[in-house]
C-alpha cells in the first residue's frame, strides 16, 4: 500500500490539480524524486571519499593538538586531547531531533486541511503545523551550526587549524563540507517556511517538502557516520 | 479532502512511530557516549565493531523510517543503496590498500 501511495503521491499532485500537473513519465515516478535520490547516491560517493581520506592520515599527524591523545611539543606546552565529545553528543542529539521534526512537517503538510477530531489535544494540533515544524526543524539546523562554529573557533584557539597535521587538514575539510550542507538545508527549510507562511503548503505540495525532508535526513545520517568514526573511535 | 490526499496521509507511519524511532536513536546515541567513557570497554577488542554496528544501525533506522526507504519504490531503493555499496566498497579497499586494516 506504501509504496502504491508514494508512487501516486510522487507522480500525482492532490485533486484537481493532478490533473493540471501530471506528466507521463516512463517509470511512473516523478522524475525530481528520482533525482533526489540519484543525488543522495551521488553524495554518498563524495562523503566516502572525504572519510576514506581522514581513516587513512589517522594517526599520522607529525605534531599535535591530536584528537584522542595528549601532545606537548619541543617548547614544552601541553595540548590536551581536543575533540570535545559532550558538546558534540549535545550537537548530534540536536541533529537527531530535527531529522524528527522533519519527518513531522512532511505529515504535518500532507494532514493540512483534514478535519481535527473533535476534543483534539495540542499535540493533534501541532501535528497539522507545518510553519511550526518547518521552523522548528531550520531552528535545530541553526543551532548544529552554532556548536559546529564553536568547536572550530575553539580548535582555532587551542591550536589546530585546517594546515597544522593530518589530523587538522582532514577533519576541517569532513566536517566543514558536512556543515556547508547543513547551511543549504537550513536556507532551504527556510524557502518552505516562506513559501508555507505566504501561500501556505498543503498536500498538494507533499512531493517539494519531501524532497526537501530527504536531504535533510541524508545530512542526519552522513553525521551518525562523522559522530562514530572520528569522535567515538580512538 | 481528495482521495488522493486521504491516501497519501496514511503512506507512512504515524507521528506515535516517528517519536518511537526518535526515542530508539537517542537510547543507541546514550549507549555510544556512555561505552566512550569506560576505559574497560575502550580497551577491549570488541569496542570499535560495538560502535560501528550501533552507528550503521542508527543509519539503517533513519533511511528506513524517516526516509520512507522501507515503504518507497524499489527503483528508489536501488539508487540508494547502490552508490552506497559502492561508497562501502571504496572505504573497505583504501582502508586494506594503505595498510589500516589487514586479514
Amino acid at each position: 500500500m506504501a509504496s502504491h501511495a508514494h508512487a501516486a503521491t510522487a507522480g500525482h499532485a492532490d485533486g484537481h490539480d493532478a490533473h493540471e500537473h501530471h506528466h507521463y513519465t516512463t517509470t511512473g515516478l516523478d522524475h525530481r524524486k528520482i533525482a533526489i535520490w540519484a543525488f543522495i547516491g551521488s553524495e554518498c560517493m563524495l562523503f566516502a571519499s572525504l572519510i576514506s581520506t581522514y581513516l587513512i592520515y589517522k594517526g599520522k599527524s607529525l605534531v599535535g593538538p591530536f584528537p584522542h591523545t595528549e601532545y606537548v611539543n619541543e617548547a614544552g606546552k601541553v595540548f590536551k586531547p581536543i575533540l570535545d565529545i559532550p558538546v558534540t553528543s549535545a550537537s548530534t542529539f540536536v541533529l537527531l531531533m530535527s531529522s524528527l521534526a522533519m519527518v513531522l512537517a512532511l505529515q504535518a503538510v500532507q494532514l493540512k486541511g483534514t478535519p481535527l477530531p473533535t476534543g483534539a489535544g495540542l499535540w493533534k494540533r501541532l501535528e497539522r503545523s507545518s510553519q511550526f515544524w518547518l521552523g522548528m526543524t531550520a531552528l535545530l539546523g541553526a543551532t548544529f551550526l552554532g556548536f559546529q562554529a564553536y568547536e572550530f573557533t575553539s580548535f582555532v584557539h587551542e591550536g589546530l587549524t585546517i594546515k597544522t597535521n593530518l589530523f587538522g587538514s582532514t577533519f576541517f575539510t569532513l566536517t566543514g563540507f558536512h556543515g556547508a550542507h547543513v547551511t543549504v538545508g537550513v536556507l532551504w527549510l527556510m524557502t518552505l517556511l516562506w513559501i508555507d507562511r505566504t501561500r501556505g503548503l498543503g498536500p498538494k505540495d507533499e512531493l517539494i517538502v519531501d524532497i526537501c525532508a530527504l536531504y535533510w535526513h541524508f545530512v542526519d545520517v552522513v553525521w551518525i557516520a562523522i559522530f562514530t568514526l572520528i569522535y567515538l573511535i580512538q | 479532502m481528495s482521495h488522493d490526499s486521504k491516501h497519501a496521509a496514511h503512506a507512512h507511519p504515524s507521528g506515535a512511530t516517528y517519536l518511537k524511532v526518535a526515542a530508539i536513536l537517542t537510547i543507541i546515541t546514550v549507549i555510544e557516549v556512555w561505552a566512550y567513557y569506560i576505559p574497560a570497554l575502550v580497551a577491549s577488542p570488541l569496542f570499535n565493531p560495538s560502535l560501528i554496528i550501533m552507528s550503521a544501525l542508527k543509519f539503517a533506522i533513519v533511511v528506513l523510517f524517516y526516509m520512507h526507504l522501507k515503504y518507497d519504490h524499489k527503483l528508489f531503493k536501488a539508487l540508494f543503496t547502490g552508490p552506497l555499496i559502492i561508497a562501502m566498497g571504496t572505504i573497505t579497499a583504501l582502508l586494506f590498500l594503505f595498510g589500516k586494516v589487514a586479514l
